[in-house]
């Protein structure tokens, strides 16, 4: 009897979920073209993977991703969160306001970011240029913002040292964007409930408001700044929507400096002359990437969470 | 009186920062609007205008006819309505089982649903693709292409069930005992009992289905290969490609794509952001 009601769930989830789960590692191994299933292989894919530039272009492009979105992202929300948490007067309007890119679609955000960046006829030059500086190429700079910063100063860094491109900068400015309002949202849930009688024990004691902040508001939050933390970088590895659309011609560009993990899964499954077992391959070397850095917040980052 | 001021100009500080915030937020909403209004004089001009000159209102019925937006939405519509009702129903039911019954494997089960949500949609899109393509019925490319491999993979979700499971958990045992003394079958307890006291958590699973859906974007892009069956978001993704310099129209299509949606978030912004915050977002 009970397996009547649980059985239109499990047989989706098991077709679905866990089949798929579980094969993703099985396919890895052989080659694949559209939806067919080929020769076995072996590790190949794997071998032929870690020698490929572009594989490893796009994961140093992806850490930089996430790498510059999660504390934008948490550190901006907690910033807005905490001005808003004193009942400010409309919060609700702001409230309202910053959530707004969170129900709009991706694609639709990315279209008009590409627009603002657009170097001829984009608000982003034109305000630059109003302020008396020089416009820049934005979403067409492959140059690393650390030597373009150098630049500026009449220096030059050796390669490695380059960092991100501007053209990636511009989709995490994009993502971060995006995300601040529905971070903002869990922030302020987590500030109200931390219980007032704590603040009013430190205010009694004589604490600063930075002594507050240090010594209440930050350890009776940490529970939700690790979930965030968590949560947004876990989104953030698999960013695509925001690549796909602002970069390129070709996706990825200039220069492949925003050719993010799951763009090159995309490119390598389901782009001319694709493989799938290929790109199984990708996925599971992104799955083990998500699961270690979830696994180091766990052990390393959770140690510092107070749970109430 | 003197903390009284600070507290203002405190007060002030904070809302300066917080009102430019708000308005960074809506500036590309506004530019998104500005430019679905202009035409080929206002778009070419470097710098480019806050207003356009002359309003060019023909972008939107353009826009609209030059690919088949119409279609675009009644998929969308179509795939969202099909698997909002499908989730309610499986989760619904499954949530019930985890609740109120008692069978061997109960935590089992219910651990291993539980574990699927740490895998991440693109790492098991491939494989997913190469299931669906294998799976008879369909079209050519079995599953791929045609509705079913849009809608079925999606009709159940874990973090529903689990999301419902808390909420039966959280009624009083005393009432569920005294259905049980009282002779109501498993079905008359859903409908009379369950369904009326849940109306706040299925709103939940409701919105959040559906807006998710609606803006879900990777799994369509890879699943749909034709006009005929391409969801709203892939429609204009592909619309922006080929359109790329037609900035006017672009917009246009943007604008009444994510209409809707900001439409319902207006009448129901906190129900919304209740939904989406409780429970999940995808990219």
């Amino acid at each position: 009897m009970p397996f009547l009601f649980l059985l239109p769930a499990a047989i989706i989830i098991f077709t679905f979920r866990i089949l798929p789960i579980v094969s993703a590692l099985a396919v890895s191994f052989f080659d694949a073209g559209f939806g067919r299933i080929e020769g076995f292989v072996g590790l190949e894919q794997y071998g032929k993977l870690f020698s490929d530039p572009a594989f490893w272009q796009s994961v140093e492009n992806t850490f930089w991703f996430v790498a510059g979105v999660v504390p934008l992202s948490v550190g901006i929300s907690l910033f807005f969160a905490l001005l808003l948490r004193k009942g400010v007067k409309a919060l609700g309007l702001y409230r309202t306001i910053y959530f707004l890119p969170v129900v709009t679609s991706f694609v639709a955000v990315s279209m008009v970011w590409k627009l603002i960046f657009h170097t001829r006829f984009g608000l982003a030059n034109a305000l630059l240029e109003k302020a008396g500086f020089d416009g820049l190429q934005w979403l067409e700079e492959p140059t690393g913002v650390f030597q373009l910063a150098a630049q500026a100063l009449g220096l030059s860094l050796p390669d490695p040292l380059h960092g991100p491109s501007l053209a990636l900068i511009c989709v995490i400015v994009v993502s971060v964007w995006r995300g601040i309002g529905y971070n903002v949202v869990l922030f302020v849930a987590g500030l109200q409930n931390i219980p007032e009688h704590y603040y009013e024990a430190a205010r009694i004691d004589g604490a600063g408001r930075l002594g507050i902040f240090r010594n209440v508001t930050w350890p009776l939050l940490t529970p939700t700044t690790f979930y965030v933390l968590v949560m947004t970088s876990i989104l953030s590895f698999q960013v695509f929507a925001p690549i796909y659309l602002m970069t390129g011609p070709p996706v990825g560009g200039p220069l492949g400096t925003t050719n993010v993990i799951v763009n090159y899964l995309f490119e390598t499954g389901f782009g001319p002359g694709g493989n799938m077992g290929y790109a199984s391959a990708v996925a599971l070397v992104l799955f083990a990437l998500i699961l270690a850095l979830t696994l180091f917040q766990r052990k390393v980052v959770e140690k510092r969470v107070h749970y109430a | 009186m003197r903390e009284a001021l600070a507290g203002v100009r405190r007060n002030w500080a904070v809302h300066v920062v917080l009102i430019a915030g708000a308005v960074g937020f809506i500036v590309p909403f506004y530019w998104m609007i500005a430019t679905s209004l202009k035409g080929p004089g206002d778009l070419f001009q470097a710098p480019p205008t806050w207003f356009p000159q002359d309003v060019m209102w023909s972008n939107y019925p353009e826009a609209w006819g030059t690919v088949p937006f119409p279609r675009y939405f009644l998929n969308t519509m179509f795939v969202a309505g099909c698997i909002v009702a499908g989730v309610v129903v499986t989760s619904g039911l499954s949530a019930f089982a985890f609740a109120f019954l008692k069978f061997r494997g109960r935590e089992g089960t219910f651990n291993g649903f539980l574990s699927t949500m740490m895998v991440p949609e693109p790492v098991y899109i491939i494989s997913s693709y190469i299931l669906l393509y294998n799976l008879p019925g369909g079209g050519a490319d079995g599953w791929i292409n045609d509705y079913s491999a849009m809608i079925v993979p999606w009709l159940a979700h874990v973090f529903s069930i689990f999301l419902l499971r808390q909420h039966f958990l959280s009624f009083p045992r005393d009432l569920v005992d005294a259905a049980v003394i009282d002779g109501c079958g498993p079905l008359r307890f859903i409908f009379t009992m369950i369904l009326p006291l849940s109306k706040a958590a299925l709103t939940t699973v409701c919105l959040f289905t559906f807006i998710n859906t609606w803006n879900s974007f990777l799994w369509p892009l890879v699943m749909t290969n034709s006009d005929s069956i391409r969801p709203i978001q892939v429609g204009l993704a592909y619309f922006a490609q080929e359109q790329g310099t037609e900035h006017g129209l672009m917009m246009a299509a943007a604008v009444f794509s994510i209409a809707p949606l900001l439409v319902a978030y207006f009448f129901a912004q906190k129900q919304i952001i209740e939904s989406l915050t409780h429970t999940g977002l995808k990219g």
